[in-house]
This record gives C-alpha cells, structure tokens and sequence, in this order.
C-alpha cells in the first residue's frame, strides 16, 4: 500500500512539474500536433512523402524506414552470422582463424564507431557518381548510392507475384502427402527438390503466361551522376553494411554455441545408423541446435532492429531520426518521445508473441 | 607335459598407433582434409598473400609516423598518415579538456585502471573492496574537477575523451547494480504492485534502444525537473545510463538470485529469518557472487554504449575523435582516427572479455563443487 502511494505520489510530483515547465516555455502539449503539417523534407523511403504533408506521416515514413533496414539487415546478417558461426567450428584451420578474428574484432568495436567509418567509406573513399564502380552489370557503386537494375512492371510480374501463394501452397502440400506416404509405409520418394521446383514454377508459369516481360529500367552513367533503377542512398548501405556485419559477429556466436550444445553422441549415433556427415547434421543436429539457437537469435533481431535507431548519427531518416527533428522543430520532446518508444516496444510485443508461438511449436515434448 | 610349454609366449605389448604428430600431419589434418577444405586453404592463402603485404605496407612501413602534413599529403593516401594520431592524440584522447591541466584526468583514468587492475583477482575480493573504490572514485572526481587543493576548476561541459568515457562507464555499472538489484528483489516481491512495476520498468527500458533513453536524459529531464532545479547534461546523461543500465543488471541479478537453491531460503526461514534478512545476510551474498562475470560482461557493454553520448554532442572518446576530425586539413586522415580509436576500444573489450571467460571458468569450478558431492 505504501509503496502504491509512493510510486502514484511521485508520478504526480513529476506531472505537476512537467505541466509547469511546458508552461513556463510555452510549448503546446498534446498530439495535436501530428495533423498539422511537418515542413522538413525526408530524403528517402517507401512511404510517399512531402514537406507538406502532416506529422503523422512523417512518423509512418521513418517506421517504414526503420522496418526496412532492419528486415534486409535481419535476413542478411543471419545469413552472413551463420555462415562465419559454422566456419567457426570448421575443420579447416584457416577458415577458423578467419572467422574467429572477424568475431572479436566486429564484436568489441562499439558499433557508432564502425557506422561513422562504414559512412566515411561510402561518401569519401567510394568514387564520384560521375564513374561509378560497376560490379556487376549494370550494377553501379558510387558516392550517390548503389543502383541497380528492376525490372519495368508489367501484367507478367502482377502475374507471376500472384503465383507465389499458389506455388508455395502447392510445394506444402506436396512435402505434406510424402512425409505422410513416408510414415505410413516407411519408405517413400524424397521430393525436397521437387518441392523447391514446384514453388519456383508456379511463378514462372504466371510470368511466362502474362507475356515474359524483359524490360528492366537499366540504371544510365551520364556525366553527373548515375540515374534510373532502384537507388540506395549512400546513408541506408552504410547503416545497413554496419548492422548486418556487427550482428552477424553475435549471431556467429550463438550458432556456434548452438551446434555445439548438441551432445557428441548425437552426432556419433548419427555416423553409427550410416548418416553422411551432411545428412546428420540435417537432419539431427540442427533441429536439436536450432532449439537452443533460436531464443537468443530472436534477441538478436530485436537489437539489430534497436540498434537501427543510430542512423541519426549518419542521417538516414529511421523513425528516431524523424522524430529529432520533430523535436527540434515544435520542442513537443515528451509526445515525440512517447512515439518512438511505443514503436519500439509494439515491434517487442509482436516479435515476443511471434517467438512464444515458434518456441511451443519446437519444444521438447516430454513424456 | 609342462603345461607352460603350450602357451605361447606373451609377446611385448605393442605400441600403441603413433598419434598424428608434427607440423606436417597438423597441416594435412587442418588445412587438407579434403578436397574442399584444400580449396578453401589455397583460395584463401592466396588472397592473405596478396593482401597482407599490402596491409602492412599501408600500415607500418609505408606510413608516415611524425605529424608532418605536407608528407601526409605527398603519400596521397598510399599509405597510412598516422602524423593524425601524431597530432590530435590529446585532443582524441582528452576531448575539450585545458591543454595544461590534461595530466589529471590522465592520473585519474590511470587510477581507475589500477584500480581495475588491482581487484580483478578473487583473491582481493574483501569487504575494504567498496571503500577503496569508493575513495578511487571521489579521488577521480577531484583530479578530473579540481577546485580544490590547489587544482583549478574545470566546468563538466569541457571533460572528454577516454576520461569521459571511463567516468559515464564507472557511474553508469556502479550506480545500476544496486538499482538493479532492487529491481530483481521487486521482480521476485510477494506484492503484486512491486512485482508490476519492475516488471513494467525492466521490459520497458530494455524494450527500447538506449539512443531513446539518452534523449529522455537531454531532453525531457530538464522538463520533469521542479522549476529552479538544473542539472548539466553530463549529469542528465550520466543518470540516463543508469536507468538503462540498470534494468539490464536487473535481469543479470535475476539470473543469480534464480540460480540459488530453493533450501537456501527455506533453511533461513528454518533460522527464524524475516524476509529482509533472509535477502541481505543468504540470498544476496551468495547470488551476487555466482553472476560476478555478468558484471564483468555489463561492464564492458556500457562502455562500448557510452559511445552513444557523441549523439547528444557530448565528446566522450567516439565524440572527441570527430572533434579532431572536424580540422578541415587533417579530416581526410579519418581511416588513421577511426583505427586508433576502434583500437583503443578493442584493446579494452578485449581484455575485458577475456577476464570474464577467465573468471566464469574459475567461479564455475567454486560454484560446481558443492553441487558435484551433493550428486
């Protein structure tokens, strides 16, 4: 009781003070202000935006740049922490020392630090838009960004991403009835590859029905700069090299740490019933390591997704970066706060139902 | 007969297989083991080869080590101009600092150091431990403040560098444990309104990235704050970290209060101890000491998350190399600052790491012996 009169007596203390303070510097309070309109440019996203536009969708455009860069990087940095986390445990000793040396150097460098060198590298050391790097071709590296080619929308692509479901449920279905034919014979035809076939199929039946476009809007050197395609601005691949590269040195742990969980005699008893190396690892360590990999790779992606909150060091317009300028703008720090926290906290909330659902489904079942 | 005649004599017991040895068995088991594995070997041999002469050469032996611009520039980036770190190092290494008085705070940090230094060892964990860091950290206060015994004061606004960072670490690790473990004891409370709010206060800090904690710190505490009532941004920052942190030490706490047995409390019940007792004189000794490496390990993440104070324009270590970099004629050089810089950080990290490895690895044998004769 005592300590509920204490907490309630301190946040009216708090309140109290607040209201006087705005009061005494005039600022509005409320959310008022998220109908009116921003003013400030954002330089880039998915979300159409303009200077004229209100508040609230300034605020939609830096989520939909935070989800952005966090779920490329999220996918990239499991790969590439996976890959470096097996290379850990790998046979070859040179493959090992690599990639033990990429983990202690990525993870002990405070990730500012290597941003603000990934930024540098891209505005300084890459070259002038005018003579691009071209990777691949027409795929172009410059001081404006990368650009690379997409292909120009016709019916075809409106058909052949409309496949994707089907196909997808196709390949399901497909793994379903041999895995079903599998456990009530015993022995059946291993349609793994079929299924992958199956998904991809669909997809290309739908594009080649809709007319198989060729058409790609192909990125053009001109003297200036390099124009067409799809542009990432020199501000998202810095941010996004940085987080995927740091995480990946965590992630790389928790792979390793998860194979290695799984007892030796797994492995053994896999070598024993004739399993190839690749096979046992497949099909009886994974699944077993997955269990212990998966929890602390979800914390993973939570703090990649939080760690995406440093692009306003380096200026690409996350949801944080918006709302600095916001508060610089109109001095309203407390609803501009309240709104990036309660972003935060609901990515929390639906990826902690999302993992509490996967957890029950891959749980020892005991007994 | 003689019935020993029969028998065969039992020949010398043979020697066992000779176990792979020596370079040349090393090197076909771990670098060609198989055809892919030799691949991966000469594929990545050849790219060291080609790179580490070129690496060193940019490095070490082309670089140019005295702070000579005009020989930085003739390089044209050929090689490293380490004449930079050569230059600004005091200015890297001390931020804002007046040029005359940086001996404090390098005494200061040195200190700190020993003092880091001095209670690594088990052996040193005694009860005259907290004191003696308390006095480090006043001493710390008084060099790097000064104002007093003779020493000129010098205003918060102008500390930097790898001082600033040592401080806001320090502050940040020592003031959240006991938060923390506040926390942790709310957590595991009876009283469903103690348990609610640290339940709500830990997830919500950990839930959200410290980039928002340290604008609440610069932005919102002045308004929260009673009219008349200042703080300095060194301070706001300082006590942001804490509330961040310490919900984060809360969950370390948590983790060793969980790990204690259950008999442990039922036999101080069994003593005729109240609640308090039973936590101050069986839990928290015992539980504060199986999660030791876990500080060591929040330690080293608040002093690789103080980097974030550069956003809110102060010059901790990361802020103050931007300073320097911030001269229009060497900022070219930044390659050579952000090397210098990330490896003072790395050298730190490292060593830290390295410890709480260490120290997991001998706390675990302690923790493990009861347990292993219980079994």
């Amino acid at each position: 009781m005592a300590l509920l009169g204490g907490l309630a007596l301190a946040g009216a203390l708090l309140w109290r003070n607040t209201r006087q303070n705005l009061a005494a510097r005039q600022i509005r309070s409320g959310f008022g202000f998220l109908g009116q309109t921003a003013g400030f440019d954002i330089g880039e996203g998915l979300v159409p935006y303009a200077p004229t536009d209100t508040y609230l969708l300034a605020f939609a455009a830096g989520v939909a740049n935070t989800l952005r860069v966090a779920v490329v990087g999220i996918v990239l940095a499991t790969v590439l922490g996976t890959l470096v986390g097996l290379g850990r445990l790998s046979r070859n000793a040179l493959v090992r020392w690599l990639c033990t040396g990429y983990v202690e150097v990525l993870r002990n460098v405070p990730l500012i630090i290597q941003l603000f060198a990934w930024y540098l590298v891209a505005t300084e050391i890459l070259p002038e838009a005018a003579s691009p790097i071209e990777l691949a071709p027409h795929v172009y590296l410059s001081k404006g960004g990368l650009q690379f080619p997409h292909p120009v929308w016709a019916r075809g692509w409106a058909w052949a991403l409309a496949a994707v479901p089907p196909g997808l449920a196709a390949a399901w279905a497909l793994v379903r009835w041999a895995r079903a034919r599998r456990g009530r014979t015993g022995h059946g035809p291993r349609l793994g590859w079929a299924a992958v076939l199956l998904a991809f199929a669909f997809p290309l039946a739908g594009w080649l029905a809709g007319g198989a476009p060729r058409a790609f809007e192909l990125p053009e050197v001109t003297r200036f700069n390099v124009s067409g395609g799809v542009s990432l601005t020199p501000e998202f691949l810095a941010l996004l090299v940085g987080l995927v590269t740091f995480t990946a040195a965590f992630i790389a742990e928790i792979v390793r740490s998860g194979v290695l969980a799984v007892p030796h005699g797994q492995a053994e008893a896999a070598a024993a019933l004739g399993l190839a190396p690749r096979q046992a690892m497949r099909l009886v360590i994974l699944p077993q390591a997955l269990r212990v990999i998966v929890p602390p790779l979800t914390s993973q992606f939570l703090n990649l997704t939080k760690n995406s909150s440093l692009a306003v060091a380096i200026g690409y317009p996350d949801v944080v970066s918006i709302a600095n300028t916001a508060i610089n703008q109109n001095g309203q720090a407390l609803e501009c706060i309240v709104v990036i926290m309660s972003v935060y906290l609901t990515i929390n909330l639906v990826t902690a139902l999302g993992m509490g659902w996967y957890n029950r489904r891959v749980a020892l079942v005991e007994g | 007969m003689d019935p020993k005649a029969s028998l065969p004599e039992p020949g010398a017991a043979r020697e066992p297989p000779p176990a792979p040895a020596g370079p040349l068995s090393w090197i076909r088991r771990s670098l060609f083991s198989s055809v892919p594995s030799a691949l991966a070997t000469l594929l990545l041999a050849a790219a060291l080869f080609r790179a580490l002469p070129a690496a060193v050469g940019w490095l070490f032996t082309g670089a140019v080590w005295a702070p000579d611009y005009e020989a930085c520039r003739r390089l044209e980036y050929r090689a490293a101009c380490w004449g930079f770190v050569a230059e600004k190092h005091r200015l890297v290494l001390f931020g804002r600092y007046p040029w005359a008085e940086q001996w404090r705070p390098l005494v200061a940090t040195l200190l700190v150091v020993a003092a880091l230094a001095a209670s690594a060892h088990p052996r040193c964990w005694r009860r005259w431990l907290l004191p003696a860091w308390a006095g480090v950290l006043a001493a710390f206060f008084l060099l790097v403040r000064g104002g007093a015994l003779g020493l000129s004061y010098v205003e918060p606004g102008l500390w930097g560098g790898l001082p600033l960072t040592v401080l806001l670490t320090l502050v940040g690790v020592s003031a959240s444990i006991p938060l923390g473990v506040v926390l942790a004891l709310g957590r595991r409370s009876r009283l469903p309104v103690a348990r609610g709010a640290a339940a709500l206060y830990i997830e919500m800090a950990r839930g959200v990235p410290l980039i928002t904690v340290l604008f609440v710190a610069s932005f919102l505490f002045p308004l929260l704050l009673p009219q008349g009532l200042r703080l300095d941004v060194l301070a706001r920052v300082a006590i942001g970290i804490t509330l961040f942190q310490a919900a984060y030490m809360a969950e370390v706490v948590r983790g060793g209060l969980q790990g204690l047995p259950k008999g442990q409390t039922e036999a101080a019940a069994s003593l005729g101890l109240g609640w308090w007792q039973t936590q101050r004189r069986v839990v928290l000794p015992q539980a504060l000491v199986l999660v030791i490496p876990s500080f060591v390990n929040s330690l080293l993440s608040t002093f690789m998350d103080t980097s974030l104070v550069t956003v809110v324009s102060m010059y901790d270590l990361t802020g103050a190399l931007r300073l320097a970099l911030g001269d229009p004629q060497w900022r070219n050089f930044f390659i050579e600052g952000y090397l210098f810089v990330g490896a003072v950080y790395f050298v730190c990290c490292l060593a830290m790491s390295r410890y709480s490895h260490w120290l997991e690895r001998r706390l675990g044998r302690w923790a493990r012996r009861p347990e292993a004769s219980a079994a």
